[in-house]
């Protein structure tokens, strides 16, 4: 009998066991059996994932206004024309400078309030709560309570109460480009709807440090606080860190909801979906030049993860331990 | 990969010696800093809630009020009778797409995660890293497309179009196979001398052992399934298509703005998720802890 059970534990693959097919059946046999587990996902993925994907490869090089399913071959021409379109290139600073911002503060935040919940001992469940509540927030909702209330750029909303006070005037939050307050609302909003979420993955990181390593650290009279911060708890917390910034990093890059919501038909400070969107299903309905937009994000960001897999060291290829 | 559940409440990994020298000053301003920032934190939810029992002129007012003066219970059939969005429809589309997305992903992802993890087939690696490639395209960029295939499929509109799509995520499949390949094998091999199939062993031992973790996923997949904006956007043309997401997002470039409505709406949006969050956090923050590190 244990000729048919599984063999080794992470790599599938025993050839002996086909040797047994013959005399089990076709239902009993691993093949048939693994085809039956993993078909209807595989079918669904071809279908709604690589499909797509070839298929838009295949629109790209093509005229496809107001179509799917196009006649006029033109090349390269949609990929010359979203490289050299002003907003989607603007899109790609904007992206970029939305990372500079919103990156290193999420991950900030996030390790702060770990740090913080972590020393409490009571009324710990609570506040571990309170922080990772807005997780269930959506951006929708979210982008709504900062443009209707917080940021509202009139007299009655939160912020300029707020800043009222000290007798500052009103500030048109979202309604100006110059200065450019709207970073603050779209910063913030994400901010407080991430920051619970990653304060979990350091809080299990945090639990995973071994108690001795600070034991150890006490004896050779290293103080507590920022020393032992500085060299027992970050570099402990490398790994985690590193793949926070990478998730952080590519939640930034499909940032969508928030701007669309907050920004509406401003003409600034649109991230390169928002400018796909408008591409592809805006008033041209133009599929190709969405479709090259779509192929240029998509190897923009798998340069951005194996460049930094290289430079961090964290890549997909551990899987095969 | 390890698949045991960090215990979050643990007391802190921190020598008695560090915690004495604190002292009580210290854990004074710890409790004050994790104050404050628990206060800011829950700024937003107090701006729904305060908004939404509001009437209009208070929100609007010269003078910034606190609590409305008299709570204003009738705001809450409001949304519902709006004639400008179908509330109570979108709430219903979101519902049944989020339930109907769970139910399959779970389903979908779950088996294959396990085809992947458990039954020899030489070829398994291969299909494998065919998986593993997915994860590195953001199913976001790549929306166009799967909606070029979509409209083309004639499901525009419906909550095929919404849900269908969505059913196939790498990662989830990924997540099974991860977890699936640290359940203990004894339990599987038992069942398989007593003469059970793969498929028998599947849904009889491993399935029912494994509960805590399908829970922790389906929470997660609920989650991002109502929160979801993008899709449903793109797919919901028509109103009577409209998610609850995509009916909030509507407000904001609504011609009027009627300000208590829009925050009862909010809130009522939120309130589903907020009862998943009550009495579901345990595997939430299982399911985030164990799994997100991965992502």
């Amino acid at each position: 009998m244990s000729t048919t059970t599984t063999r080794g534990v992470a790599s599938p693959a025993p050839a002996k066991v086909s040797k047994d097919r013959p005399r089990r059946g076709l239902r009993a046999s691993s093949t048939f059996n693994f085809w039956l587990f993993t078909g209807p996902f595989l079918i669904g993925l071809i279908v709604f994932v690589f499909v797509p994907i070839g298929w838009s490869l295949y629109l790209s090089f093509f005229e496809a206004r107001f179509t799917v399913t196009p006649s006029e071959f033109v090349g390269l021409e949609n990929y010359r024309m979203i490289l050299s379109d002003t907003d989607f290139r603007n899109s790609l600073v904007t992206f970029t400078v939305f990372a500079a911002f919103i990156v290193p503060t999420t991950w900030a935040m996030s390790l702060g309030l770990a740090l913080l919940v972590n020393r409490l001992r009571f009324m710990r469940a609570f506040f571990r709560s309170v922080f990772f509540l807005p997780t269930a927030v959506s951006y929708a909702a979210a982008a709504l309570i900062w443009k209707m209330s917080i940021f509202n750029g009139v007299r009655f909303g939160l912020a300029n109460t707020v800043i009222g006070w000290f007798g500052v005037e009103n500030i048109a939050w979202l309604g100006n480009p110059d200065p450019p307050w709207y970073w603050l609302v779209i910063v913030t909003v994400r901010l407080w709807l991430q920051s619970g979420f990653y304060m979990i993955l350091f809080l299990a990181a945090l639990q995973n440090i071994p108690r001795e390593l600070y034991e150890a650290a006490a004896i050779d009279g290293a103080k507590p606080g920022w020393q032992t911060f500085r060299y027992i708890t970050l570099p402990q917390l490398r790994a985690t860190s590193t793949a926070v910034i990478l998730l952080l990093l590519i939640a930034a890059y499909q940032a969508f909801d928030e701007f669309f919501i907050l920004l509406g038909k401003a003409t600034w400070g649109m991230p390169p979906l928002v400018e796909l969107y408008k591409m592809a299903l805006g008033e041209n309905q133009n599929y190709g030049a969405g479709s090259a937009g779509a192929l240029v994000l998509t190897a923009l960001i798998c340069l951005v993860t194996l460049f930094q897999g290289k430079i961090m060291g964290f890549g997909r290829g551990e899987e095969s331990q | 990969m390890t698949t045991t559940a960090p215990d979050l409440d643990k007391t802190p990994a921190k020598p008695a010696k560090a915690r004495r020298v604190g002292g009580v000053m210290g854990n004074a301003g710890l409790y004050l800093a994790t104050g404050v920032a628990a206060v800011l934190f829950l700024i937003p939810f107090y701006l729904i809630v305060r908004n939404a029992f509001m009437t209009d002129p208070e929100i609007t007012g010269e003078e910034w009020k606190w609590f409305p003066s008299t709570i204003q219970w009738g705001n809450i059939t409001e949304p519902f009778d709006d004639v400008t969005v179908d509330f109570a429809r979108s709430m219903w589309n979101s519902l049944v797409v989020a339930v109907l997305h769970t139910v399959g992903i779970l389903l979908i992802c779950s088996l294959a995660g396990y085809g992947l993890a458990r039954i020899p087939y030489k070829h398994a690696n291969k299909v494998f890293y065919a998986v593993l490639a997915t994860l590195m395209v953001p199913t976001a960029v790549t929306f166009v497309p799967s909606f070029v295939l979509v409209s083309s499929l004639g499901w525009v509109d419906s909550y095929r179009g919404l849900i269908i799509p969505g059913l196939f995520s790498g990662f989830t499949c990924f997540l099974f196979r991860q977890y699936f390949l640290g359940f203990p094998k004894e339990l599987e091999e038992a069942a398989r001398v007593d003469g059970l199939s793969y498929w028998g062993a599947y849904w009889r031992v491993v399935v029912p052992n494994s509960l805590n973790f399908f829970a922790a996923i389906a929470t997660i997949t609920f989650i991002a399934g109502w929160n979801a904006f993008l899709w449903p956007l793109v797919i919901g043309q028509d109103p009577s298509a409209w998610t609850v997401q995509v009916a909030l997002s509507s407000y904001a470039t609504n011609q009027t703005v009627n300000y208590h409505l829009i925050f009862m709406a909010t809130a009522i949006s939120i309130l589903p998720l907020v009862f998943v969050f009550l009495f579901l956090q345990r595997w939430l923050v299982q399911g985030i802890a164990q799994t997100g590190i991965k992502g």
